[in-house]
């Protein structure tokens, strides 16, 4: 029997179930068969850092969630309106963020007694208050799957993997998304294994004919979230590791220098490692090295022949990587450092997402030790910042820190595709040979940017030398004179200071350029941010949202624009680094918004810390 | 150039395409002042490189030098070449992105005992392993010199220095055990007092494609003198010095009588008289330098007061490719056959109207 279809302007759903059930293929399926309909989405995996903790365990839980709508959709969502839950585990570690009333779809079949021990149950939850406020659909999934692929023949273990695709396609069902795209995704991932690819696509039919045909809970409706009226154009999705690897390439490709990126295997920065190792037909070279240090020394010895040095890694490999950040500054190399950063300090916790390293970016290293810092705010926006730090890396002959985080890593968004010859190139020109009777000094600066010659291996008469020691203003030969290393230190601040004179003056994103409270927020925070002071606004409130995406140096508005408010709150995902930046830079009276929990922020928590400062 | 006698060929013999006018050691110099201590044993090396670069027809546009903290590795500057003096024990990863970006340049890279051995010893271990195509230049003085004369990886135990009043403890390192435990495929060792044999080392181990270590044993004038004396002095040289040469009897010694033998029972090397106990040069181990196993037998040779240490190229055995060839080799591979359009804009789609 058909059900009702409602149309929702928006709905969050999230996936949760042990880490061998298969969650993140189900969401990312789930993710990709939503897009091609047109609807905006952004995506959060949250998974545990173990690749596969004992099974049925509460610490062995991996969950998807996708947030995805007709409008505009800037956050993965505060609360599930579904919440499908594949053990007792999973339930009980996602329940309490379920919205009241919200649709809980259970895999009774896996609520055996073993598995609610380990979860912490003393009684099978279903059927008892304790879910009562939640509309529950109970299936013994694990039974219906296997009665759907009975006819491959596979072995229990091999069949119960199926569930997975069942339930999306019941859950597929449920908003009126299509089957063929994952269909065709399994043909292609499994083209070389007939049966596998047979037996979840007969379980992902079934899931789906099961929705059609069962007579379900009355409450259980079936939903249409239609397209997102958004920009004209061809989009796809895209994960910031992604686009962050695609903007390298690119911006290598804009300044005519081969990239050679150095790196070393850490969450959550590996992807961009793979990436670009895939992407050997751009010309990228790419080099896992036997360390952190090692990755950043050999982008450093690249930059220094004449490619262009990259390295990536997260919050302690960057640490790793300052002393030689500290002599790409001093030799006044190009190279990128992408920091993807995670929860901290130490180990902390590497699949959870953190942006505690802001101070390691701008205060971090030995000596005085400037270099320009840039944020991403988003999946699709990794793109432009790779970009732009390939264009200040070579233009400004530095070391450039790239911020991005395990959230933007890892999550998805729709992206309009960017048409690539309308980018701006920024090709460079390596110093020539000297003309008779003239020597060549690698340390001769550009008058505007202050940036030095650049004279590679190879070409005849450039032959120079170069290392940590402070070198002559003059010359470039080593030089221990006092009044030098004063004027080099300050050169080089001047070099990265005057940046400011070569980036966009910062804007407002929503409200007044003056008022009452202005939101400060940068990297991932913009999402969260964005919906609560839409929300705040909405409510009439004196509330303006300004994001900003150079770190260091800041624009050179930020100042005087911050001074138009009478309070500044920074929402921020560490104990408060930029607040502490934006006060010494400004002496203004910033407030924190502080959250460390691995987490996105919700919008309600940024919405009411909004209140409270209004009504302080 | 795989000739150990080929350093002092004439620069005529070069190939015809290469008309350039005749380098020569000043060309090599640099215009910076050195700066070791008098007497100490970098400055024969520095000469010694100086004037063996012109020799082998080296250009100065295409020559790098890459070094890291030490004494040693202030030697980039006095060498008027591309010189890049990087961060402590990091300089092999340096060199390696070097190789990466311009596989075509010709890099040497300086470091020491401390600066290859102790606090770069994983980078030195991992350009070995992978081969990448340069000349690296160990430095062994047995010690700090640059922080003024702290026991290093090499230094005997019981070495007394202000970090070990009392003597060091730490087991010495053989550094050329060490690469080939790595898996070098070349591996020489030479004296920094050697003039004539030196060359010699420096033109196979430029001429090998691939990772070449050479140790050089050198004097610190100031806190470890003479501690290669009972190797290196005049005096004692000819009895405590094995001079390699490939396809020739390991003969040794003032006498021309003392040989190298490989003692089935013992399963070592071990030191013979010719001419003793009917013992014939027929008995004397021939030297091949691709045989790893007797390269590494040869490099531990020297720790008994009765035995020579193994000078010359102990290993030399190229691999088909170098690294960083294999990498780019890789990346041409593929080069051009996709754009970066094609690759974003593969995969699912939708357009927005």
């Amino acid at each position: 029997m058909a059900s009702e279809i409602q149309v929702l302007e928006s709905a969050v759903v999230r996936f949760a179930g042990d880490s061998g059930d298969g969650m993140q293929l189900t969401g990312s399926q789930f993710t990709s068969s939503t897009a091609l309909e047109g609807s905006d989405l952004a995506t959060f995996p949250d998974f545990p850092a173990e690749i596969r903790a004992p099974v049925g365990t509460t610490f062995g839980v991996s969950a998807f969630q996708i947030n995805f709508g007709s409008r505009s959709i800037k956050t993965v969502g505060d609360q599930p309106d579904v919440l499908v839950a594949m053990n007792p585990a999973a339930l009980k570690t996602n329940l309490g963020n379920l919205r009241a009333g919200g649709l809980l779809v259970l895999d009774s079949g896996a609520f055996t007694k073993r598995n609610l021990q380990k979860a912490g149950y003393d009684d099978n939850p279903i059927g008892t208050p304790m879910l009562d406020d939640y509309q529950v659909v109970d299936l013994d999934i694990s039974k219906l799957t296997l009665e759907a692929v009975k006819e491959f023949g596979l072995g229990n273990k091999e069949a119960l993997r199926c569930k997975n695709m069942w339930t999306l396609g019941l859950v597929l069902w449920m908003f009126s998304r299509k089957r063929q795209p994952v269909i065709d995704w399994l043909n292609k991932k499994f083209a070389r294994k007939a049966d596998i690819a047979g037996s979840n696509i007969a379980a992902l039919n079934a899931g789906h004919a099961f929705g059609e045909t069962a007579e379900l809970s009355a409450h259980f409706k079936r939903y249409q979230i239609g397209a997102n009226k958004t920009d004209p154009g061809l989009y796809r999705t895209v994960t910031g590791s992604q686009a962050l690897s695609w903007g390298i390439a690119a911006g290598g490709e804009l300044a005519g220098l081969k990239i050679v990126l150095g790196s070393y295997p850490i969450t959550p920065a590996s992807p961009i490692l793979h990436t670009l190792s895939g992407m050997k037909e751009m010309g990228v070279v790419t080099f896992q090295a036997e360390d952190e240090i090692a990755a950043i020394c050999a982008a450093i010895g690249a930059s220094f022949a004449g490619s262009l040095g990259v390295t990536s890694s997260s919050g302690p490999g960057i640490a790793l990587k300052m002393e030689a950040m500290g002599l790409a500054i001093s030799t006044e190399l190009p190279l990128v450092v992408i920091n993807s950063q995670r929860g901290g300090p130490s180990t902390g916790l590497p699949t959870k997402t953190e942006q505690s390293d802001l101070y390691q970016a701008i205060y971090g290293r030995n000596g005085d030790a400037p270099l320009p810092v840039i944020a991403t705010r988003s999946p699709g926006d990794c793109f432009e910042v790779a970009i732009e730090a390939c264009r200040l890396a070579v233009k400004y002959m530095t070391p450039v820190m790239l911020l991005t985080d395990g959230f933007i890593a890892n999550a998805a968004e729709p992206w309009k595709l960017p048409d690539l010859d309308a980018l701006e190139p920024f090709k460079i020109e390596f110093a020539g040979t000297p003309e008779e009777g003239d020597s060549f000094n690698p340390f001769k600066r550009d008058e505007a940017t202050l940036a030095r010659n650049w004279g590679i291996p190879g070409v005849v008469g450039t032959e120079h030398r170069i290392g940590g020691i402070e070198k002559s203003y003059d010359t470039g030969h080593i030089s221990y004179d006092p009044a030098n290393h004063q004027k080099m230190t300050d050169t080089r601040f001047a070099k990265i200071d005057g940046i400011a004179n070569d980036i966009p003056l910062q804007t407002v994103e929503q409200g007044e350029e003056n008022g009452t409270l202005a939101v400060v927020g940068w990297g991932s925070t913009f999402g969260p941010i964005s919906e609560a002071v839409k929300a705040a606004r909405a409510d009439g409130l004196s509330v303006s949202h300004i994001h900003i995406k150079y770190l260091n140096p800041f624009p050179r508005n930020l100042g005087e624009l911050l001074e138009g408010f009478d309070k500044v709150l920074v929402p921020e995902m560490n104990a408060g680094q930029l607040k502490t930046v934006l006060r010494d830079k400004f002496l203004i009276d910033a407030k924190p918004l502080n959250q460390v929990s691995g987490l996105p922020f919700k919008i309600v928590d940024v919405l009411s810390a909004i209140r409270a400062e209004l009504s302080a | 150039m795989n000739d150990m006698t080929a350093p002092n060929q004439d620069l005529a013999e070069k190939p015809a395409e290469n008309p350039a006018p005749k380098l020569t050691i000043k060309d090599f110099t640099s215009d910076q002042e050195v700066r070791w201590c008098p007497g100490c044993g970098d400055y024969a090396i520095l000469k010694c490189m100086q004037r063996t670069l012109p020799e082998l027809g080296a250009t100065r546009e295409n020559t790098v030098f890459v070094s890291g903290i030490g004494c040693s590795s202030r030697f980039p500057y006095y060498m008027d070449t591309y010189g890049f003096h990087t961060i402590h024990g990091r300089a092999p990863a340096v060199a390696t992105g070097v190789k990466l970006a311009n596989p075509e340049l010709d890099v040497w890279l300086i470091t020491g005992d401390g600066d290859g051995l102790s606090i770069g010893g994983n980078h030195l271990m991992h350009v070995l392993r992978r081969d990448v195509d340069m000349n690296i230049l160990l430095f062994n003085n047995k010690i700090y010199g640059l922080t003024k004369g702290q026991y290093s990886p090499t230094s005997d135990p019981g070495t007394k220095a202000p970090s070990t009043p009392q003597g060091s403890i730490d087991p010495t390192l053989n550094p050329i055990a060490f690469a080939l435990g790595s898996g070098a495929r070349f591996a020489a060792r030479t004296v920094d007092t050697a003039l004539k044999h030196m060359p010699g080392v420096f033109t196979r181990a430029h001429g090998f494609k691939g990772a070449s270590f050479v140790e050089i044993l050198q004097n610190c004038i100031v806190y470890n003198d003479a501690t290669w004396a009972d190797v290196t002095s005049k005096s004692v040289a000819a009895d405590k010095q094995l001079l390699l040469e490939n396809g020739q009897p390991m003969i040794f010694g003032a006498e021309r009588n003392k040989g190298i033998r490989f003692n089935a029972k013992t399963f070592a090397l071990e030191v013979i008289t010719i001419g003793e106990d009917g013992i014939t040069e027929d008995d004397v181990l021939v030297h091949d330098e691709t045989n790893l196993q007797l390269a590494r037998m040869l490099a531990e040779l020297g720790g008994e007061p009765h035995e020579p240490m193994a000078m010359g190229v102990l290993y030399a055995e190229p691999a088909e490719i170098t690294y960083a060839d294999a990498v780019n080799a890789q990346v041409d591979e593929y080069k051009g056959k996709r754009s970066l359009r094609d690759m974003i804009y593969s995969g699912q789609t939708w357009e927005v109207s």
